[in-house]
């Protein structure tokens, strides 16, 4: 018998509006209108303006450990603008702040968050976000749970997830893939190469050229973007939205980006990676192109951009205020929501936490505690 | 009223909980057609359709991680994982994300589900099916962790962990799957998640235990001198932790022996034992013992019955603790 192709496939990858701004007017036909791009540009504008002050909070030591996300915030908004605000939902990673304020997060949450207080997690009524996903890779499932929770009721909600190439590595990526495949569940994947696992390049990660083929090994359509453009990001997130709310199952997109800064505050990027490489990457700035591109077409010009800077300077330090002056948390704060009710023994210790030492009980046979000397302190 | 053994007794709670509610879904490796490997979810396929008792893919953090998703968005999932030694894999989203969302979240999201998980040795069964990790998830802030022995506790915590607001791990004793069978009420009812229960009163001396080794206490108990009058604690759940009864049976006791399958060191008899002396010290008239499995690897099943606990090495203990 002669050998025949068992499978056979091509990656698409799209390009709009590149960096030297050229628009491709054939592709880039009605993914959007300029008042919709400038609505991503400001926020991409705010988000980058908070991400420049959030490094100073951190350097001037009114902030914990914080991660940038200049240079990828196209892939944020261009998904963002794609889902429906309280209806469908957005399952982060850390480098996704623009597309969380779309749909509705308190800018503040995410200093408060990173400032150390867990109450900038706690999602007000209606935003369907989860909260930044630490270890790496894992939160990919819950996308697909909550995706399926909605075709279960027969709603046609969508879950977007985000992600780094490091990401792609985990065991968990490919069970949220194959289980979203299998089961034919509305999440759209969202796949933010950007080339470094902190400090292992794609190169070292994978001997995969491109994410998107761990896509076609569950089934699923997938495309490659670049992650810098807002309209090639929106024209697939568009397309796989739309095939996820008609039931037609999940998508996985890779978006081809950099991260102009460094992994976290922690990190010194100049040690494993080129400054030619970094100064190559800032001319392909995502928002730098919208500008220029909007601006040509008239849309735009230098005046209103210098409000709209002034404006973004404005909103992020009443942020600031806003999470600097939040009201402390209570010191039994961390107690409260271990349970919707606390056990008995957990209650104990919430509230003997300062009049008692640690690890004793307060009913322990022949010891009292002696309060009042703490309750003089 | 039925009389039903473990397994039917689960099986019945689970369908009563989808017949009441249509957020209630099972998910797990082999649980649809095929009913479980211990058929715990025999017909429920046939019955609520695969929509609602799915057979996934073979992967136990993705079982549970997308039953995180599931109940983030408003479903009741019981995700079954087919042995204790198959919880590994999803061991971070159990620990790392169904524990810790409503807190992280401060009480924004919370995460219902009930992860059943068949637990512990005597079956005879391969490497890693005999297992009884209970303590991990003990010692894993946000989890509750219910251990019960007999179907009629089995029926009402079961309905109690579908019905919590927060995750459970519900771990079923396969030794006892079909080890009896006794009377199961058919009516809906619960018993309280963190409340053990008193299986014989004494006087004299308190075992605390779950799970299969309540059995090997009873044998135990049957060939202890007959003016032993011993309290029989049967846990139900590991925690939260009902110290008071168990303190207020050492207060009249003033001896105690914890018996576990689980491994000596770090395992709950340490706990109770730490807690007794806590609040019973002046009472207690003998050292806590504890008669547990060894600090090894559970041997293969030639070997099992060396492992475990059994009424010989518990009786000694009686006798040892009462002649204190």
């Amino acid at each position: 018998m002669p050998k025949t192709t068992a499978y056979q496939a091509t990656i698409e990858h799209i390009s709009i509006l590149d960096e030297h701004a050229n628009f491709d007017a054939e592709l880039g036909e009605g993914v959007m209108t300029d008042e919709q791009a400038l609505h991503l540009y400001e926020h991409m504008v705010n988000c980058r303006e908070l991400d420049e002050v959030a490094f100073k909070l951190q350097r001037s030591g009114r902030m914990g450990t914080y991660p940038q996300n200049k240079g990828q915030e196209a892939a944020a908004v261009g998904v963002a603008l794609a889902l429906e605000k309280g209806k469908d939902w957005i399952v982060p990673s850390y480098r996704e702040n623009a597309a969380l304020f779309m749909h509705g997060l308190p800018m503040h949450y995410i200093l408060m968050y990173w400032m150390g207080d867990e109450r900038g997690s706690k999602m007000p009524e209606g935003v369907n976000v989860t909260p930044l996903s630490v270890p790496i890779g894992t939160h990919m499932l819950h996308a697909t749970g909550i995706a399926w929770a909605e075709k279960l009721r027969k709603s046609d909600g969508v879950a977007a997830t985000f992600f780094g190439d490091g990401a792609t590595s985990e065991g968990d990526f490919h069970e949220a893939m194959n289980f979203a495949s299998t089961l034919k569940v509305g999440v759209v994947f969202i796949g933010q190469n950007n080339g470094w696992a902190i400090s292992v390049p794609r190169s070292k990660q994978m001997n995969s050229e491109t994410l998107c083929q761990k896509a076609l090994a569950y089934g699923m359509p997938t495309v490659r973007v670049d992650g810098n453009d807002i309209y090639a990001v929106h024209y697939a997130a568009k397309e796989a939205v739309k095939r996820a709310r008609a039931g037609e199952g999940p998508t996985f997109i890779e978006c081809v980006t950099y991260r102009l800064g460094d992994h976290t505050t922690a990190d010194d990027a100049r040690r494993y990676r080129d400054e030619a490489e970094v100064e190559a990457w800032r001319n392909r700035d995502p928002i730098l192109r919208v500008r220029k591109y909007l601006t040509a077409k008239g849309s735009w010009d230098d005046a209103r951009d210098e409000a709209l800077k002034a404006k973004a300077k404005k909103i992020v330090a009443e942020v600031v205020d806003a999470a600097i002056n939040v009201t402390p948390p209570e010191t039994t704060d961390f107690f409260d929501d271990m349970y919707q009710s606390l056990p008995e023994d957990l209650r104990k210790q919430r509230e003997t936490m300062r009049t008692s030492s640690l690890g004793q009980n307060p009913d322990q046979v022949g010891l009292k505690a002696d309060t009042a000397a703490v309750e003089g302190r | 009223m039925a009389t039903l053994n473990l397994v039917q007794s689960i099986t019945l709670t689970l369908q009563q909980a989808m017949q009441a509610d249509e957020r209630v879904i099972l998910l797990g490796e082999d649980v649809g057609l095929n009913g479980g490997v211990f058929r715990v979810t025999d017909g429920l396929q046939a019955q609520f359709g695969e929509d609602r008792v799915v057979d996934t893919p073979l992967a136990e953090s993705g079982i549970i991680g997308t039953a995180i998703g599931l109940a983030i968005n408003g479903m009741r999932p019981i995700p079954e994982i087919q042995y204790e030694g198959f919880l590994g894999p999803a061991y971070d989203q159990i620990v790392n994300h169904a524990a810790r969302y409503r807190n992280r979240t401060r009480g924004a999201i919370p995460v219902p589900l009930t992860i059943r998980v068949p637990v512990g040795g005597g079956i005879h069964a391969p490497e890693l099916h005999s297992d009884s990790p209970e303590t991990i998830y003990t010692h894993s802030p946000g989890i509750k962790v219910v251990y019960p022995t007999t179907p009629s506790d089995a029926k009402g915590l079961l309905t109690a962990a579908i019905r919590d607001p927060d995750p459970v791990i519900f771990f079923e004793p396969k030794k006892v799957y079909r080890s009896f069978r006794e009377e199961v009420s058919e009516d809906d009812y619960e018993i309280e998640i963190g409340k053990a229960k008193v299986v014989n009163e004494g006087s004299d001396l308190t075992i605390v235990t779950w799970g299969a080794s309540l059995f090997e206490c009873l044998g135990a108990m049957d060939n202890a001198p007959d003016d032993a009058d011993i309290e029989l604690i049967d846990l139900r759940t590991i925690y939260p932790l009902d110290i008071d009864t168990i303190a207020e049976s050492v207060e009249k006791t003033g001896r105690c022996i914890v018996v576990h399958e689980a491994p000596l060191t770090g395992g709950m008899g340490a706990e109770i034992s730490a807690r007794i002396q806590e609040r019973c010290f002046l009472h207690l008239e003998a050292p806590v013992q504890r008669v547990t499995g060894f600090d090894t690897i559970m041997p293969f099943y030639k070997l099992e019955n060396e492992y475990l606990v059994d009424a010989k090495r518990i009786g000694s203990a009686i006798a040892e603790t009462l002649a204190y």
